[in-house]
């Protein structure tokens, strides 16, 4: 297993290259630059800055510089933001994000797999079907729809939960937001569990399982309960990536400092450097999910080894 | 008329108390003080900051040598006083005498003369340095090709600073009290080079300093007791939060985390109207929203009267009434109204009603070649924004009932829009809007001269830029009205631009919150406020 997770991290290099490169030049041939505004900048002011974040030099240079800098774990200076390094940017975004979508993964992963479980125990009850309708609602109401409905309610009307804002981390202040991350991942979860484990339950080792008489409780726990998180592991590899680098709606509505503001607004602002740095780190945080779903593949279904 | 208006002007600073509001008995023991301030701020670094949201926590932190009352009249700042002299070119400016820094260094001449040069040092790469091309030599130096040592600023002795200037400039004073002019702390900066404007680092001159700034979530200022009028501020505490939705504010305004939003979202004006009406402020702001022609292609270049006909069609009551609904004006001038010692000029068929404008817009756009059988086919070209959006279908609307032409609408993405109006190749009408940057219609005439940077329409009139050039060396405060009105007729004469309305200022402002005057400009200092019991 060490060897398959040497030469995976080694064939990552490559994939994360090209990804720097696309994203490099894709980034620059957007029309408009980060100094642009309503007033065209005299030219001797434009050349000033220019100068002084070295966009005077021929694009491939700048590239090479780029890597050189990253070679060195630096990501630059943002334009956007003049006080601060990117590396200081996503320094302080990524523990907000990490926080509340770490937690909001957790939670989606062990409600949406009871939920999964009890409706496939259950199949064509009510039960089922309750929970299954909850689920098709959570995952089409959109989170720009849900979090101010959640906010208006619990925020402006009975005043319980803070409407908005981090205020350094505040409890009080992560729970609207994580419940609106979760809703949508609960639903997702929930469905593909059950299917997977409706699916499990017919299969033959099953069967046998309890044609042995094993209590339903063993059964469940011990031979079904693996093979049927196969589907949501997948899921949630990605998932997981995305989540804790960020949502912009959810932080956009909240008021969160996290790390997916920085990417859009980075992007419509032209910043270059913050946007490479943040796709950069969310290249490598989805390459190393994907190596840890492929491991934990392993410990679940007898069938893969590396 | 000239000598008299000129001749030595002093001012004292008995000026700054009849402006404080008599402060009640029942303030409040909590003076804390929450504002929505729109998108985040890039720097605090004065002289590199741009936009609204980084000024108005600039003015808390920095102190020019003039600063604004409530009113938005200039006032004494770090200067007491100062002498313009007989023909308008050397100011000599008389620093306060218990002017601190934060860290209890006396502010003097010489940190003005640090920060001014500063500031117009290419190295500082500043974007807001057009902002000193008044001081002597100011431009050659943005520009490299001259010392920031040369610049026309000069320290006499601690209290005194003299600036010299180009050409008289009637609105120098009000300049003084934008970033770009602003004293820094030279060791600090020396100290700590780019860093300098971070808290714990950043040393101001301001009612307050740095405490927190927890990007994306707040900015914390907190009362700097080195402050020379710091017995005459109230407030102790400010929060500022980067909200850029305004319904999200709007919400947390709701919710009392906020006393003061920046903004106010539009389609829920209604609601507020009904339901917070007295909390409610919206104040006249020096900003106009226009459309412009692109004049370097067809059909629009040389073409004056399709133009104007496409100019009268519009019924700006509607929309005003029914789209904006904020109390925004209809706008018939380039100039806002409410700028000091102008009056706004009109297009001339303002007099008219919209059903004289209409019949009069007919036959102008049948003399400029167009009619039922072969219609004007044109783009309006707008950044995405949901207003922009409704305001462009309703102009359509307007032009092809009243005259039948026929328009495509075509939003573009903010920095694609802006280069697509710069190089002036698709574009044909393309929304736009300018807030000014001081109070002096110069912050609009010369906006479009032919080569400035925001003619966008690439309107050139050799007589509009020669007596452009006339107006900033004219001294006689009356001639440079007149020319400045004469300005304006002659580019509301020329339609390179349809004015659409006039913006408003808009804020919801807690009961408690009290001390707010609304100005053009929307310059609130934080210092002039304060929070009764509630």
């Amino acid at each position: 297993m060490l060897r398959y997770s040497i030469k995976r991290f080694i064939g990552a290099w490559p994939t994360l290259l090209i990804l720097m490169t696309l994203a490099f030049f894709m980034m620059r041939a957007a029309p408009g630059g980060p100094f642009d505004a309503e007033k065209t900048l005299p030219p001797e002011i434009q050349a000033n800055l220019d100068k002084k974040y070295h966009l005077d030099e021929p694009l491939i240079q700048q590239y090479g510089r780029y890597l050189l800098d990253l070679a060195q774990g630096d990501f630059g200076p943002s334009f956007q933001y003049k006080d601060y390094s990117v590396n200081e940017l996503i320094a302080t975004g990524f523990p907000v994000s990490l926080r509340l979508g770490g937690t909001a993964i957790l939670l989606a992963f062990l409600i949406g797999t009871t939920l999964g479980t009890i409706a496939a125990l259950k199949q064509n009850t009510r039960t089922d079907y309750t929970v299954m309708a909850t689920a098709m609602t959570g995952i089409s109401i959109p989170n720009f729809v849900m979090a101010p409905l959640l906010i208006l309610l619990f925020g402006v009307y009975l005043k319980w939960l803070p409407a908005g804002g981090w205020n350094g981390g505040a409890f009080v202040n992560t729970i609207l937001p994580i419940i609106a991350l979760t809703l949508p991942y609960i639903a997702y979860i929930s469905r593909l569990m059950r299917g997977s484990m409706i699916e499990v339950l017919r299969s033959n080792p099953i069967r046998t399982a309890r044609a042995k008489g094993l209590p339903e409780r063993t059964v469940i726990m011990r031979h079904a309960m693996k093979p049927a998180l196969l589907p949501v592991i997948s899921f949630l590899g990605p998932a997981a990536a995305g989540i804790i680098t960020g949502s912009v709606v959810i932080e956009q509505i909240f008021g969160i400092p996290g790390l997916g503001r920085y990417f859009v607004q980075g992007a419509l602002n032209r910043d270059y450097t913050l946007v490479m740095g943040v796709v950069v780190f969310y290249g490598i945080l989805i390459i190393v999910f994907n190596l840890i779903v492929d491991l934990v593949y392993a410990l679940l279904d007898p069938k893969i080894r590396y | 008329m000239l000598t008299k208006l000129f001749n030595t002007i002093l001012f004292t600073a008995v000026l700054t108390t009849p402006y404080a509001f008599a402060k009640p008995d029942n303030l409040a023991p909590d003076q804390t003080f929450h504002r929505g301030n729109g998108t985040e701020v890039q720097t605090l670094d004065p002289h590199k900051a741009e936009g609204v949201p980084a000024s108005n926590i600039l003015r808390d932190l920095y102190e020019g040598l003039t600063i604004e009352a409530p009113n938005g009249d200039v006032i004494p700042g770090a200067a007491d006083s100062w002498e313009i002299s007989a023909d308008g070119k050397l100011y000599t400016f008389h620093i306060r005498e218990g002017a601190r820094w934060s860290n209890g260094d006396s502010v003097t001449a010489h940190d003005f003369v640090f920060g001014l040069r500063r500031s117009a040092d290419p190295a500082t790469a500043s974007k807001y340095s057009q902002i000193l091309s008044p001081i002597e030599n100011a431009e050659a130096i943005v520009a490299g090709k001259m010392q920031p040592e040369l610049m026309g600023v000069k320290a006499i002795d601690n209290q005194t600073l003299e600036i010299r200037l180009k050409a008289p400039t009637p609105y120098f004073l009000g300049l003084l009290n934008h970033s770009t002019t602003y004293p820094v702390h030279a060791s600090s900066v020396k100290t700590h080079g780019g860093q300098f404007s971070r808290p714990g680092k950043l040393v101001g001159n301001g009612a307050y300093v740095l405490k927190e700034w927890v990007i994306q979530s707040h900015i914390k200022l907190e009362r700097n007791p080195q402050y020379w009028d710091d017995a005459n501020t109230t407030i102790n505490t400010i929060y500022y939060y980067p909200i850029e939705d305004q319904s999200t504010e709007l919400k947390r305004y709701r919710a009392d985390e906020l006393d003061y939003t920046n903004e106010i979202p539009s389609n829920q004006f209604k609601w507020i109207k009904k339901n917070l009406p007295e909390e409610l402020h919206v104040g006249p702001y020096l900003g106009t929203y226009y459309y412009g022609f692109n004049l370097t292609k067809p059909p629009f270049k040389d073409n004056l009267k399709l133009r104007e006909a496409l100019s009268m069609a519009i019924d700006r009551n509607i929309i005003t009434e029914k789209i904006t609904g904020i109390g925004e004006v209809p706008s018939y001038s380039w100039v806002p109204t409410g700028i000091t010692n102008y009056t706004s000029q009109k297009l001339d068929y303002a007099d008219l009603t919209q059903k004289e404008r209409i019949s009069r817009a007919k036959g102008l756009y049948k003399e400029a070649g167009y009619s039922k059988g072969n219609p004007l086919k044109v783009e309006i070209r707008y950044n995405t924004s949901e207003n922009h959006k409704k305001l462009a279908i309703a102009i359509a609307a307007m032009w092809k009932m009243n005259l039948g032409v026929q328009t495509r609408l075509v939003n573009e993405e903010w920095k694609v829009f802006l280069e697509n109006r710069k190089q002036k190749q698709v574009t044909q009408v393309f929304r736009a809007g300018w807030i000014g940057d001081y109070n002096d219609p110069y912050t609009f005439s010369e906006l479009m001269h032919s080569t400035h940077g925001i003619n966008d329409s690439a309107y050139s009139n050799p007589e509009y830029d020669k007596l452009l050039a006339e107006a900033s060396l004219e001294a006689d405060l009356d001639k440079r009205r007149e020319i400045l009105q004469q300005l304006e007729r002659i580019l509301l004469h020329d339609h390179p631009i349809i004015p659409i309305y006039s913006y408003v200022t808009k804020h919801m402002i807690k009961p408690w919150v009290s001390g707010y005057v609304p100005n053009i400009l929307d310059h609130t200092y934080s210092k002039d406020l304060w929070i009764v019991e509630h």
